[in-house]
């Protein structure tokens, strides 16, 4: 096999990497790349940890190769917050006690975002479904569902 | 293994045709990527289509709609037009996978895949879709109820590649839909899956009909009783009865650990009644 | 130092608040580090090669062909592992399940495994290692393993608790019996009895996080484990034991750990990842798919449980009998020990019995699972309760009070209670407006009620003043849900600090003293508890320094609220010192402040619950949906409201994957058919409601603050509470978990014909 390289933008910095055709973005991110923030539960879209957004749209970076990546745009938690100014949807979680153990919450996090970049105003139904592919182990997701609720309702300038 | 994206169509044929060993295409990769972890798998070539130009495209055409093999099955349903054209065909495609898979995942890929559990197969079967198939020797169409062969298996020959899917333009008074049964509400494959397309005249009565089946036999079925069994009427009871039961004997199903051949037969009934009376209302139908 | 534990009632500053949890921005960032997220220089890849047999003997490994691979630096079997084990059985079935010995006892169970510089090396020498196996044959059924025709799985089991001894060797590894009175005299006394035989089958954890360690063998002699665990100082121990490490010389940190729900408290593969590290020399990396994690990690027991239960028509229960069958894998472990305990713990009964039989079968070894073996026991009860209070013309609700336990019932498996929660669970329930709610067509309410024992345990807490009067607390207790947060606020309230101004931090095996997992929900109980001992401590000793800072006598300074005063008037008006004041001087008055406390957590406040939810059933398909569900339970005092809520979500939330839709399926050739989340289908999003919650308060009088575990019991009644709104629902009485669309449909089917 021979490397590939490969040209990307990953959190608004240009990356460039080498990767084998059979790697995916996963193991690119985080063995090659260091942004161990996306997490692996499974490897096989199940479960969504390693959701990051690809050109605006919430994919799972399991499923997707690293050769694949060249010329696209990537989303990853290591990007969401604005310098030490958590994303409303980061700080929700925390007020919301909407994380236990927390390895699913990047995968929530970035899959929520996408969310409310197309919907910001979802009903409690809408977050349910989107937020199918994100499983949560701990929390029931009565709290997640909530956080998400009440960033939405910041981020559209209805609280604070 | 080597990975390519060609820009034409032409070039990837070319690749795949002359690839010595396994070689597979990638599109959206929700069910590549997933048979890659696999310690069996092996590859030694895989195709990514999507810098082919068209790939990623919904055309609305006078014939009807051309869905490019790459287009992601969130993208469909973001079509207005083709939403309001064949509903059931979104709404099975819209079925597959969770919000991260429908990033992804392509009906061509889903056809391809040729699993007799796909959601949008039966949807596409019953609409008349046709695929449009690339090969080394130019272009042909083929209906999609004659890709897949058997669980995994297709038609397609070395070095051919489904560049589109073609649905015509639905005629008036046409409505479709999907059901499919799954334990959860989200992320499981169909147990069984019903696609009904009925075509009605102008007092209500259903003139033409094609109900398809998934999950329930190697392949799709398409239910030539079960049309027979609508077309003429206005979905009264007794024919919706009649249609159920003309599914649930057209099944073929096997127990697994997804559902039970008694529970697949029963369902595959149920809910080709219940597609039939939304297809109905989606047609017009009072 | 001697330290008093009992419960004084007091008001709380601190604790029942809700601040923010001190992991939380790390972990919304990113940044927190779990098992795989761990990395050594040089460090090396390990892949196990597994069974894919329920049942057979290995006549030979030939590891020569991967050992040549390029980049493959070690191989290992269980000739590298020898047996160290001295006798020690429970000790023997880890070593033989981290890697098989001379058997592969089921799908899955680990037969080699290998280190290399990379997966792909790792997995092209996984191909060439040649196991010559003979194909035995295999049982994996809970009943089946016990019929006579059965093929025995193990020749040294014979059945342990019976009465004349056991001569031939069996599936059954042991028989165990409680209870008290005479229950045929009982059920001569009964106007009605409820006598069915109930199943469920086997769940998986599901936590997230698939097990993950970095191993590190040193040619000295010395080891580092990094490892996702609920218990690092248990793993040390076992790992140390089974490598021939010296106990002190192994250092195990825990990393961040995503979800262990009980799976994480069993050492699984850590040994053969220090093996191959200590062969190789060269530290080495190990993370499970997910295939591995269900295939060969901590699964829960499938039983099945027959109960009689007799009431007079007054609705007093007069005889009570269950007989659990529960699989505990290939190793004979206490899983139906524990379900035989539980099964009757909610009632005050005169006569009762129950036996539990503890099965051998080709299925991955049994772990615990959040208040392991109670929720099927609870099932079984609950329903024929249910069945019952319906035979004899009650509502289930009062039914249950009229029968229920209380201070100074003795409980089905012996102890007398003191002060409980059941019936003021049940109370609640009867008086909450979903008790009350309307229902819908095709929906039905089922209620049921549940018990945890709770632990205590061996538990260290050092508890240190920094020199600007901010504190750390370091826990031995690993954080699975928010423990630093009420831990911190435990010290806070002690301390008369604010919760600003505590740090909490898991400290890693060298720099702590021995505790126990986090188990039994005994987190936030027993370390609570060690760090009030320590804060305590600690101001002792700061009593003593303000003393000398005002060179008054010792017993003249008392400590209030965060500050040491001078008693009386004769020392004039001194102005009390704070921590910070004192802290400021601690280098002149005899250096560093610190608190230790080591002690044994006793007094565990044993935990109840009673749950009600509401299910829709499509008549037609067997769909079921959650449509409402409440959990009301005990826990003693909310430390951290918002995470004892989580608890209960938590857990209902697995209650109910287990009774809907997950299970294990194995094919005829014993090899489990859905070892994923696709087809292990625990629940997602869409698939519930809002879980409701209602935390009660009764104090636990063993602890000092009154606190119990809340971690288990919430995984307790919703199997039977889903059952019975399921059987309300569709009017047919079911009795095998889970109650999925094709069992509901055929139950449905049956009862038309």
């Amino acid at each position: 096999m021979s490397s590939i390289a490969v040209a990307t933008i990953i959190n608004d910095d240009k990356v460039e990497f080498l990767c084998q055709p059979d790697e995916t973005l996963l193991d690119i991110l985080r063995n090659r790349l260091g942004l161990m923030g996306t997490k692996e539960g499974c490897g096989t879209g199940d479960c969504g940890a390693c959701s990051t957004i690809m050109d605006g749209r919430v994919v799972c970076s399991c499923l997707v190769l690293g050769a694949e990546a060249q010329g696209r745009t990537i989303e990853t938690i290591e990007g969401m917050a604005n310098g030490s100014k958590l994303h409303p949807l980061q700080r929700k979680f925390i007020e919301h006690a909407a994380l236990q153990c927390g390895i699913c919450t990047p995968g929530f996090l970035m899959a929520a975002k996408a969310l409310l970049e197309v919907n910001p105003n979802p009903t409690e139904t809408q977050i349910r479904f989107w937020l199918a592919g994100n499983l949560c182990r701990c929390t029931g997701y009565d709290k997640i569902v909530r956080a998400v609720q009440d960033a939405a309702a910041e981020i559209r300038g209805e609280t604070t | 293994m080597r990975y390519e994206r060609p820009d034409t169509m032409q070039a990837a044929t070319a690749l795949l045709a002359g690839a010595e060993a396994k070689s597979f295409v990638l599109a959206g990769g929700t069910d590549l990527l997933v048979r890659m972890q696999n310690d069996d798998f092996e590859a030694d070539l895989i195709v990514d289509i999507k810098a082919i130009s068209g790939m990623a495209k919904v055309t609305e055409t006078d014939d009807g709609f051309v869905i490019g093999a790459g287009v992601p099955s969130v993208a469909l349903f973001e079509d207005t037009a083709l939403v309001a054209a064949w509903p059931g065909v979104v709404e099975a495609a819209n079925l597959i996978g969770s919000t991260q898979i429908q990033g992804r995942c392509t009906i061509v890929g889903n056809l391809c895949n040729a699993s007799p559990a796909a959601d949008s197969v039966p949807a596409l079967v019953a609409a008349g879709a046709v695929a449009q198939v690339a090969g080394p020797s130019g272009t042909r169409d083929v209906a999609v109820i004659d890709i897949p062969t058997g669980p995994g298996k297709t038609s397609l020959a070395k070095g051919e590649i489904i560049q589109a899917i073609l649905l015509p333009k639905p005629n008036a008074r046409t409505g479709d839909a999907y059901l499919r049964f799954i334990p959860r509400t989200e992320m499981d494959i169909a147990v069984v899956g019903v696609a009904v397309n009925l075509t009605l005249n102008e007092d209500g009565t259903v003139i033409a009909a094609r109900v398809a089946l998934g999950a329930v036999g190697p392949k799709v079925i398409l239910v030539d009783t079960a049309a027979k069994a609508v077309i003429g009427s206005k979905l009264e009871d007794v024919v919706l009865q009649a249609l159920s039961e003309s599914c649930s004997a057209a099944c073929t199903p096997i127990n697994d650990k997804r559902g039970t051949v008694a529970f697949r037969t029963q369902v595959a009934g149920v809910l080709a009644r219940r597609a039939a009376q939304t297809a109905y209302t989606r047609a017009g139908g009072k | 130092m001697s330290f008093d534990a009992t419960n004084s009632s007091k008001s709380f500053k601190s604790v029942g608040t809700r601040p923010l949890r001190p992991d939380g921005v790390d972990k919304v960032t990113g940044r927190a580090r779990y098992g795989a997220d761990f990395n050594m220089p040089g460090q090396l890849v390990a892949r196990v090669l597994r069974s894919k047999h329920a049942h057979a003997k290995i006549k030979s490994i030939d590891t020569s062909r991967a050992e040549t691979v390029k980049g493959v630096k070690a191989v290992v079997t269980a000739a590298d592992l020898p047996d160290l084990t001295d006798g020690d059985p429970a000790l023997f079935a880890v070593l033989d399940n981290c890697m098989a010995r001379n058997k592969a006892m089921y799908d899955g169970h680990a037969i080699a495994a290998v280190a290399a510089i990379d997966e792909k090396a790792a997995k092209a020498a996984l191909k060439l290692i040649a196991v010559d196996y003979e194909i035995l044959p295999h049982v994996t059924d809970v009943d089946a393993a016990t019929l006579p025709d059965a093929p025995v799985l193990n020749e040294a089991i014979f059945t342990q608790g019976v009465e004349p001894k056991s001569t031939r060797p069996s599936n059954i590894a042991n028989r165990t019996e409680f209870g008290h009175g005479d229950v045929d005299v009982g059920f001569s006394h009964a106007d009605s009895v409820v006598e069915r035989s109930y199943k469920t089958e086997q769940t998986h954890q599901g936590y997230i996080e698939p097990h993950a360690c970095v191993a590190n063998c040193n040619p000295d002699g010395t080891a580092e484990l990094w490892v996702c665990t609920q218990g690092h100082f248990v793993y040390r121990q076992v790992c140390a034991d089974l490598l021939g490490i010296e106990v002190s010389k192994l250092r195990v940190t825990s990393s961040e750990i995503g979800g262990g729900f009980g799976g994480k408290t069993h050492v699984w593969t850590e040994p053969v990842a220090l093996a191959l590290s200590r062969k190789a020399n060269r530290p080495v990396k190990l993370v499970m798919s997910r295939d591995e994690v269900f295939r060969a990690s901590g699964p829960t027991s499938a039983t099945s449980i027959d109960v009689k239960i007799g009431a007079n028509k007054d609705g007093i229960i007069t005889a009570a009998t269950a007989t659990l069958r529960y699989t505990s894998g290939p190793y004979a472990d206490m899983w139906a020990e524990l379900g035989a305990m539980t099964s009757f713990a909610c009632y005050d009964l005169e006569n009762v019995k129950t036996v539990g039989l503890e099965v051998i079968v080709n299925r991955p070894k049994v772990a615990a699972y959040r208040a392991p073996s109670a929720p099927m026991a609870a099932f079984a009860v609950e329903s024929a309760i249910d069945e019952l209070a319906q035979k004899i013309g009650m509502n289930p609700v009062d039914f249950r009070i009229q029968n229920v336990a209380s201070e100074g019932t003795q409980s089905s498996y012996g102890p007398i209670y003191g002060p409980i929660g059941i019936g003021p669970t049940l109370e609640a329930a009867k008086a909450h407006p979903h008790m009350s709610a309307p229902l819908g067509k095709n929906q039905g309410r089922g209620m049921a009620c549940g018990f945890w024992f709770n632990f205590g345990g061996q538990t260290c807490t050092d508890l240190n003043i920094s020199a600007d009067g901010t504190v750390t607390i370091a826990v031995g207790t690993v954080d699975v849900g928010g423990s630093r947060a009420s831990l911190s606020l435990i010290a806070a309230e002690e301390l008369g600090l604010s919760y600003d101004n505590i740090k909490a931090v898991v400290a890693d095996t060298s720099t702590l003293g021995y505790n126990d997992m986090t188990d039994g929900s005994r987190g936030t109980f027993s370390t609570s508890m060690a760090t009030i001992s320590a804060a305590r401590n600690a101001i002792e000793i700061m009593r003593h320094r303000a003393a000398l800072m005002w060179d008054i006598p010792l017993g003249d300074v008392y400590w209030e609220d965060g500050h040491a005063h001078a008693a009386g008037t004769k020392h004039g008006n001194l102005a009390p010192l704070s921590v910070k004041d004192i802290a400021a001087e601690a280098g002149k008055t005899g250096g560093p402040i610190a608190g230790h406390s080591e002690l044994v957590a006793d007094g565990a406040g044993v935990s109840f619950a009673t749950h009600i939810c509401d299910i829709d059933v499509d008549p037609e398909t067997g769909s079921s949906r959650v449509v409402r569900y409440t959990v009301i339970q005990d826990a003693g005092k909310a430390v951290h409201p918002s995470y004892v809520e989580g608890q209960y979500q938590g857990g209902a939330a697995q209650g109910i994957g287990w009774a809907l839709n997950e299970e294990y399926i194995y094919g005829e050739d014993g090899r489990l058919q859905n070892p994923g989340f696709l087809d292990y289908r625990i629940p997602v999003c869409s698939d519930l409601p809002m879980i409701d919650t209602q935390i009660l308060e009764i104090p636990n009088p063993k602890h000092p603050y009154g606190v119990r575990g809340v971690g288990e019991t919430s995984i307790v009644p919703p199997l039977a509470a889903i059952a019975n709104a399921v059987s309300n629902a569709v009017g047919v009485r079911m009795t095998h978990i889970p109650v999925s669309p094709p069992r509901i449909l055929a139950a449905l089917t049956d009862a038309k014909d």
